[in-house]
């Protein structure tokens, strides 16, 4: 009941006009980077998270800022649909699966369809996920209130192993990236002894640190930027859409159909959205897999099958808000996107983590209930303009890409105010470019710079605890497993490739 | 792409090596303490201020060894790509804009950011996205607008004018 009545508050903060107005504004804004190829949720939240400054600067509360991230957030979940139907180019990675039924749909002239089961399904999949989180956020966040050094430090282990073990990517290249970023969050003052570390050819601008935002801007304003260009040569070919009032409001009557494909996105996505390093696009290729796998006919699946399309879009939608459950309750982001509202949690003054949900409900539930606000704010704008945004789509990369590369420059000096951190944001950028070219994973190092601050206190301060012995993080009862599964993660590979070898090998 | 795989680990392996070497450096007002002091564990304190970033060090270079091996093995796509790591679009893209890039930023040195701007979109829009004169200039000419009514005017956050700043007292007369 307490839940309910916390919610139904919070709903009502959220539906005040400043907060409601940004939700607005961020659910067209993440729409657009949604939509647009090379751009994803983790680019829309990085490059605008500067500006939030403003916003906490006029409202006075972090509420308003996070409402409007998390609509961005929202936003890029739907309109990443758009243009994987629309082009056949998936307009962000979490709606890869979106293609491969959403394209040929296109194909055989019923855009609007795939368009609207696709708005219609985020908006089922984004419900369902958020009366989840209502129900599991709470319970968890007064468990790990009971959390110490080990136990946090632990925790950390886990976001790391999850991208070991589950990423996918080339290991030894996901671990240095990994290593990389909480090397890099060691630059600056040593908060322990107070030593300086790292400070490079002594300049002075290393010792207040490589703050998070340099990093994350160059990496998703700058490098990635630079390899979408590499990789589009800025061509695309768009497929014609007849829309109407008529025809959606026929494709929303027609959408029961796609009731199999949505129940299991909304569902798995969720789930998989809460593990760290898994997040929407896994979640949605699982849903794709397992809607694919139990339905009546699978070989209609990849010529236009209308569930092919729920299932994805419902279920990035689902994972987007399963990645916020151990974000804010236990403080560990379950995505890129997640690690830098994090971060900007922490620059706007807050400590993410258990205590967010005893000592700051009023940050809490308002965002909460901006999640249902948001998500009925993003359905509807996503309908009422899918014309405009195909529209927006036929903007030219030429000019899209300078206005981003603008946006990233102003934005990293609006934030620390000087041309040092301008310029490591820039080199950032070029080393990220060459890097992805490489295969080598860039989120964990992302995600790294942000929990590197957390993680290395707390491994720091168990062990002085412990004097100086390792057995701290296994001998506890919650860090204990917590630690045993991070490491059978991190050696979950080395067992595939043991089991490969094996079965490589003759009998006999 | 086969040997830029190598030269990249290579590279990253020496970064490893000096971000190591880095780590164990004693503090300023102490030189006495030998390099390497720091990344163990100090009685009575912990572990010391290099050992964090002196051991994930150490893990970057085994990796960039790791990757050398399944370079060597032939087994991850990159060390099996016959393309070229950056073709001739890739390069002249590279070029131009990532050139582009940095005359921004050193032209934000001389000129500040709303020059800047401007000469950087109109380089950008005309001469890499060969857009009409109509369309570069509107946007040129909007966007350093847009910005400095949003940042100087409503934010208060002062951007560099560089040589430009005698340009802006008016309008600072004027909003400010």
């Amino acid at each position: 009941m307490e839940v309910i009545s916390a919610l139904v508050d919070g709903i009502f903060v959220a539906l005040e006009p400043i907060n409601l107005g940004l939700a607005i504004v961020g659910v067209i804004v993440g729409l657009f980077v949604g939509a647009m190829p090379g751009l994803g949720s983790v680019n829309g939240v990085a490059i605008l998270l500067p500006f939030t400054f403003v916003i906490q600067n006029l409202t006075g509360t972090a509420t308003s800022p996070m409402i409007f991230l998390a609509a961005i957030y929202y936003g890029a979940m739907y309109g990443g649909a758009i243009s994987s139907i629309t082009l056949g180019i998936p307009g962000a990675s979490t709606a890869v699966a979106t293609t491969f039924d959403g394209r040929p749909l296109a194909l055989q002239g019923r855009a609007d369809r795939a368009l609207v089961t696709a708005a219609v399904a985020s908006f089922v999949g984004g419900t369902v996920s958020n009366v989840l989180f209502t129900a599991f956020a709470p319970p968890l966040a007064s468990v790990a209130l009971q959390f110490g050094n080990p136990e946090i430090f632990a925790l950390m282990l886990l976001a790391f192993a999850t991208f070991v073990g589950l990423g996918g990517d080339d290991i030894p290249k996901t671990i240095f990236s990994i290593c990389f970023g909480l090397v890099m969050a060691t630059v600056g003052f040593d908060i322990i002894s107070g030593e300086p570390r790292l400070i490079f050819f002594d300049i002075t601008g290393f010792t207040h640190g490589i703050r998070f935002l340099v990093l994350a801007i160059g990496v998703y304003g700058i490098g990635e930027m630079i390899w979408t260009i590499n990789s589009s040569r800025y061509k695309s070919t768009m497929s014609e859409v007849n829309i109407s009032f008529g025809r959606i409001m026929d494709s929303i009557r027609a959408f029961p159909e796609a009731w199999k494909g949505t129940a299991i996105g909304s569902a798995l996505g969720f789930f998989v959205g809460i593990l760290p390093a898994a997040g929407a696009t896994p979640g949605s290729l699982m849903s794709y897999g397992v809607a694919k796998m139990t339905a009546k006919n699978p070989e209609e699946y990849g010529k236009g099958a209308v569930d092919g399309v729920a299932a994805p879009e419902a279920a990035n939608n689902s994972a987007s808000t399963g990645a916020m459950l151990p974000m804010m309750t236990l403080g560990i982001p379950g995505s890129p996107t997640t690690a830098v509202l994090l971060a900007g949690m922490v620059i706007w003054g807050l400590q993410p983590g258990p205590l967010l949900f005893s000592e700051q409900p009023d940050f809490v539930w308002p965002l909460i209930g901006s999640f249902y606000i948001s998500n009925v704010v993003a359905v509807l704008i996503n309908l009422a303009f899918i014309p405009l945004f195909l529209a927006m789509l036929r903007m030219p990369f030429t000019i899209l890409a300078p206005l981003i590369f603008v946006l990233s420059v102003v934005g990293t000096y609006a934030a620390y105010q000087n041309m040092f951190d301008v310029w490591l944001m820039l080199w950032f950028g070029f080393g990220a470019f060459f890097l992805r070219i490489l295969d080598y994973p860039l989120a964990p190092a992302v995600l790294a710079i942000v929990l590197g601050p957390i993680a290395e206190p707390t491994m720091r301060q168990s062990l002085l605890l412990s004097d100086g012995d390792f057995s701290i993080f296994f001998t506890r009862p919650i860090a204990g497993p917590i630690t045993v599964v991070a490491i059978i993660l991190i050696l979950l590979p080395l067992f595939k490739l043991i089991r490969d070898k094996l079965r490589a090998k003759p009998i006999g | 792409m086969r040997r830029a795989e190598l030269v990249t680990a290579i590279l990253l392996g020496f970064l490893s090596i000096y971000l190591m070497w880095k780590s164990g450096e004693p503090p300023a007002w102490n030189p006495d303490v030998p390099r390497f002091a720091n990344i163990g564990f100090i009685d009575g304190e912990g572990p010391g201020s290099g050992f964090w970033p002196f051991w994930l060090s150490a893990v970057m270079l085994i990796c960039c060894i790791w990757t050398g091996y399944n370079w060597y093995k032939r087994t991850t796509p990159p060390s099996k790509s016959e393309e070229p790591f950056l073709d001739d679009y890739g390069k002249k893209m590279l070029f131009l804009v990532g050139g582009g890039l940095i005359g921004f930023l050193a032209l934000i040195e001389v000129i500040g950011f709303y020059g800047a701007m401007f000469v950087f979109l109109v380089y950008y829009l005309l001469f890499l996205g060969r857009h009409s004169w109509v369309k570069t200039f509107s946007i040129a000419i909007s966007v350093p607008v847009i910005s400095f009514f949003f940042f100087d005017v409503a934010m208060r956050i002062v951007l560099p004018k560089g040589y430009l700043e005698p340009l802006f007292i008016p309008l600072y007369d004027i909003f400010l």
